[in-house]
């Protein structure tokens, strides 16, 4: 295992081999699965966010903290046994950098995130429930994004 | 079997699903964890104007929307095929304080008070979508990245500016939830 220190994106493929479109198919089974245990732990629910926020359900932070201490677990485990991936490419985890925009970006996120009841993933997820007027949220998230790219130069990093 | 999945899943075997999704996606491709980079790759394949945050090259990380689209199938399996008829169990607590900000409505996910066609054109619309979605595409890729990316691949990675991120997610909830949203909602029940 090892670090990439300047990843493209926040969450980059790594993977050194090309691969086909179609090959892709296999990342879509994995979000399919992910999407169904959003639903059916109700993380895309917006009174489940507000719970948290009002620290009145231990739900979501039984989530979140499972999710981490089996992500923590997992990685330890490939870097302890040098686990590869199934081409036998080293495992590459890409550097999280910090800039002050992690402050305000995040602050920002988190008040979004209150009113919405959703981070980027449940936004999908609310989207395939049948919650099709979400389909604005995503678009104004998508226009979120794009003013940022346009006023990054001019903010506080 | 299929009775069984239907019911609504216990915190723990959803977080050991999603923690095991960084593992899997390393392991099948060697893709790092994270779902808000979908909404950067879909603006620098459909709008990306010569903004320099938007030139790279996206097709090389088409996985991460493939991933996305596959959450929104899994978004409706999990309702339509896996779904069940129970209501939602919300804390008292939690239903007694909303029910004070004017949400009458507990009986799905969503609140239909307020997620719903009919309000797209009015106040609640313009906070509840349009504001509240502007701050989670503006926010997450100011601070490079969102709970999946920062709050479980970062933090499990061990890295201290998701520990950072993570907090300040918090706080901005914390800020909206007790300071925020009671204005918001006396502003739209006016």
């Amino acid at each position: 295992m090892k670090e990439d220190k300047n990843p493209v994106c926040d969450a980059p493929n790594e993977l050194i081999q090309k691969e086909s479109f179609l090959s892709n198919i296999k990342y879509l089974i994995v979000g399919t699965l992910f999407g169904i245990v959003f639903v059916k732990a109700e993380i895309i629910s917006w009174f489940r966010i507000q719970e948290m926020f009002r620290m009145q359900s231990f739900h979501m932070y039984g989530v979140i903290g499972t999710a981490v201490v089996v992500g923590m677990i997992s990685l330890f485990i490939i870097k302890k046994f040098n686990i590869t991936t199934l081409n036998g490419e080293e495992i590459v985890i890409a550097k999280k950098p910090f800039s002050k925009g992690v402050i305000y970006g995040g602050f920002m996120f988190g008040l979004g995130w209150a009113i919405t009841g959703a981070c980027p993933g449940p936004l999908f997820a609310q989207i395939g429930s049948g919650y099709l007027v979400v389909i604005v949220t995503f678009l104004s998230a998508m226009a979120g994004t794009w003013t940022y790219g346009l006023l990054q130069k001019s903010l506080p990093h | 079997m299929l009775e069984f999945i239907k019911q609504p899943w216990h915190w723990s075997i959803a977080g050991i699903f999603i923690g095991l999704t960084v593992p899997v996606l390393l392991i099948i491709g060697n893709k790092n964890f994270g779902i808000s980079s979908s909404l950067r790759h879909l603006c620098a394949a459909c709008i990306p104007a010569n903004i320099p945050l938007f030139k790279y090259n996206w097709k090389n990380e088409m996985w991460n929307l493939f991933f996305v689209v596959g959450v929104l199938l899994g978004g409706f399996i999990g309702t339509f095929w896996l779904g069940n008829d129970a209501e939602i169990q919300i804390a008292q607590s939690t239903i007694d304080d909303l029910r004070v900000l004017g949400v009458s409505d507990f009986s799905n996910l969503m609140p239909a008070d307020i997620f719903s066609f009919d309000n797209l054109f009015t106040l609640k619309g313009l906070f509840f979508f349009v504001i509240g979605g502007f701050l989670v595409g503006f926010g997450t890729r100011y601070a490079g990245g969102c709970t999946s990316g920062h709050s479980i691949m970062g933090l499990a990675s061990l890295q201290w500016p998701s520990l950072v991120a993570t907090i300040f997610f918090m706080l901005g909830g914390f800020a909206m939830t007790h300071f925020g949203l009671p204005l918001i909602f006396n502003l739209i029940n006016k």
